[in-house]
């Protein structure tokens, strides 16, 4: 079968910007796909490329086997796309907006109401369909907005930021959703900055700089050798005053990288460096695993020393 | 699409302030104001001769119905105070022995003083007080006999050359622009701070079915507006329809058409609703000035009549008034109604060419 999504070499530029620099990957069907960066590094350009929506300038894209620059009318037909930014009609009801939507997308009236009744009852909208867009909550705004990018059964649903700014208990609602939505086969392409989310993918791609820096499931990036090079282990240390102790061994030899997580703190030391080296009182101090976000900026560092190389000579 | 484009005019009661108020305040204000036609010049006299004879020729002065004698002036010192302070636009000075001059036989000047800071009064009080003592002349030398030369003036098609008859005509096809180009031009650039154009553009539609969605309602709520302000200008102002209005609204469909198409132009252009708000402001201007709205295009320098012919505005307001005022019919009017038709479909290809790559 062939890949829900597949991208060679894509890239997208904005006049002599570069925004998507040769982007490869592949999404199977029915996988949740995590895409993550910075600010900035290309996820929304990406998506819209593939769409169709902004042209290659190189490289090439397919989504559900279609063209992306030949056959982006087959493709809109079959995927839904839920924007970075709400963008559904604040002045329009939250049924209105759906109805709109429905009527845009083709249906007619009897699977319109049908699908509007599954979806109200599927994301529980039920009790806000006649307020207005613009007056819903984040969380609620969200829901409708993904109502709304289902209406057509879409195969395959590209999510940008979907959870931004919403609580952690509509957070936590939207991504049940979207497992409901991979379960019954439905492709997803989400974007996020949130490292819990990320580890909820089935697999993940890193985009710095409009560069695709890594690609595969959470497991295997963290585990990429870059993340803990050789020589250098992960610790953490327990202690009553995390930021005190950040700054009494930030900088000392043999330290690479330190940040806090909540009541602890974790760093990236030299081998042959000790507690005592540190400061530290050994019975605080845990060997630690490294995270995705730690894979995600040693990927960046690299690719940074990398550019600068490369200016350098 | 165009179902919901009706929800948010009327959800939006700022655009409907804008559609349908503003227009219909505008007409009355201006209708009201604009009358070039020069009536009731506030005069003062000075008439230091004080005969029957000086009095008469103050009296056939305010008979023209141009002069109202607003001072009645001891001096001339108090006459020029009149005139500088504004209280009077024009002054009469009648010296002491015009009565004996006149009677004698002699030529009698009288003083006119015109203040010249507005030119249309100024004209207009040079011109009637030179007739009044043309006929004030000419009734001394000849007596009861008939006048060799007469003219017989009459005007056609707008007997009383009323302001309101020339204006409102032209005023009803301005505002029905701005409130098109206007509509079009918000909505459109709405969508797009919205970011609605963008998930627009993620669904099969068409760009040119989201364009026909939108133009639609707007097409009819222009036209619509149109026929309102017909309806005000006929209860209003009573300026009386001579043709048929139905032959002006066939006219009117391009001219409405291209102004929609300008609109959807203005919203590839502009970032926000600000900035396509003047941007469509921008537009209406040369209308209004090279159109022949206020300016007769005949009295324009070649280039500008030009200029003033390559707008739509123009060849509406020149059927309207074809056919409110002097009855006009389609026989007379086809060759506006096909320019019209012409530029709009200049007008709505540039839009079409312009705005799917502005919706990316
Ligand atoms: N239409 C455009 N014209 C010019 N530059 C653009 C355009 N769209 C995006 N860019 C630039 O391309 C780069 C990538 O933008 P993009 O929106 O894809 O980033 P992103 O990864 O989605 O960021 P975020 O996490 O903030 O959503 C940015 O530097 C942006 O300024
Ligand atoms: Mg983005």
């Amino acid at each position: 079968m062939t890949p829900a999504l597949e991208a060679r070499g894509a890239t997208v530029r904005f006049g002599r910007f570069t925004a998507v620099d040769g982007a490869s990957l592949s999404v199977g069907r029915g996988e949740v796909f995590g895409l993550l960066g910075p600010n900035g590094s290309g996820k929304t350009t990406l998506i819209r490329a593939l769409c169709g929506l902004v042209p290659l300038a190189a490289g090439e894209a397919s989504v559900l086997g279609e063209d992306a620059r030949r056959r982006p009318e087959r493709i809109r037909q079959s995927i839904g796309y839920m924007s970075q930014k709400f963008s559904l009609y604040p002045d329009l009801t939250a049924g209105e907006n759906m109805e709109f939507y429905a009527g845009i997308y083709g249906l007619g009236p009897a699977e319109a109401r049908e699908r509007r009744e599954e979806l109200e009852a599927l994301v529980g909208l039920g009790p806000y369909a006649d307020r207005r867009a613009g007056r819903l909550s984040g969380g609620w705004k969200q829901r409708l907005a993904l109502a709304c990018a289902l209406l057509h059964r879409p195969r395959l649903v590209f999510l940008d930021e979907p959870t931004a700014g919403i609580d952690p208990v509509a957070r936590r609602e939207v991504w049940n959703l979207l497992f409901r939505l991979s379960a019954d086969g439905i492709t997803l392409f989400v974007t996020t900055h949130y490292m819990d989310e990320a580890e909820r993918c089935d697999r993940l791609g890193y985009i710095y700089m409009g560069r695709m820096l890594a690609l595969g499931r959470p497991a295997d990036l963290r585990a990429l050798p870059g993340v803990t090079p050789p020589g250098t282990r992960r610790i953490k240390v327990k202690g009553e005053d995390a930021s005190a102790l950040l700054a009494s061994i930030r900088g000392r030899p043999g330290v690479r990288e330190a940040t806090i997580y909540g009541q602890s703190l974790r760093a990236l030391v030299d081998e042959g460096v000790g507690p005592a080296d540190l400061g530290l009182d050994p019975s605080r101090v845990r060997p630690a695993e490294a995270d995705i976000e730690d894979a995600f900026i040693s990927l960046s560092r690299a690719e940074e020393a990398r550019r600068a190389a490369e200016r350098a000579p | 699409m165009a179902r919901k484009e009706l929800l948010h005019v009327l959800r939006d009661p700022t655009t409907l302030f804008v559609a349908l108020f503003i227009p219909v305040l505008q007409l009355v204000l201006l209708g009201y104001a604009i009358d070039t036609n020069v009536r009731h010049i506030r005069t003062a006299v000075l008439d230091e001769a004080r005969t029957q004879e000086s009095r008469a020729l103050v009296r056939s002065f305010e008979n023209t119905g141009d002069f109202d004698v607003a001072v009645l002036a001891a001096d001339e010192e108090e006459l020029h105070r009149a005139l500088v302070s504004g209280r009077a636009r024009v002054g009469i000075r009648i010296p002491e022995d015009w009565s004996r001059r006149l009677l004698s036989g002699d030529p009698a000047p009288f003083l006119l003083l015109v203040d010249g800071s507005e030119s249309a009064v100024a004209g207009q009080a040079l011109g009637t007080a030179n007739a009044v003592a043309l006929r004030e002349s000419l009734a001394r030398l000849l007596g009861d006999r008939p006048l060799p030369v007469e003219v017989r003036p009459r005007v056609l098609f707008n007997p009383d050359t009323r302001s309101a008859n020339f204006f409102v005509p032209g005023l009803m096809v301005v505002l029905t622009q701005i409130m098109a180009v206007m509509l079009t031009a918000t909505s459109v650039v709405r969508e797009k701070e919205q970011g609605t154009l963008e998930q627009l553009a993620m669904t099969p539609a068409r760009p040119g079915e989201i364009v026909a969605g939108k133009a639609i309602p707007y097409l009819f709520l222009a036209v619509g507006e149109f026929c309102a302000i017909a309806a005000i200008m006929v209860g209003v102002f009573r300026v009386p329809i001579h043709g048929s209005f139905g032959t002006l609204l066939l006219v009117a469909l391009p001219f409405v058409t291209a102004m929609l198409a300008v609109g959807l132009l203005v919203s590839t252009l502009a970032a926000t609703r600000e900035g396509a708000m003047q941007m469509a402001m921008g537009t209406v201007i040369p209308s209004i000035f090279l159109s022949g709205y206020v300016f007769p295009l005949d009295s324009m320098p070649a280039p500008f009549r030009a200029l003033g012919y390559c707008l739509p505005t123009t060849w509406l307001i020149d059927a309207s008034r074809g056919v409110i005022l002097r009855g006009a019919g389609w026989a007379e009017l086809w060759p506006n109604a096909a320019v019209l038709s012409g530029m709009a479909a200049l007008v709505l290809l540039l839009a079409a060419l312009r705005f799917p790559r502005s919706a990316a």
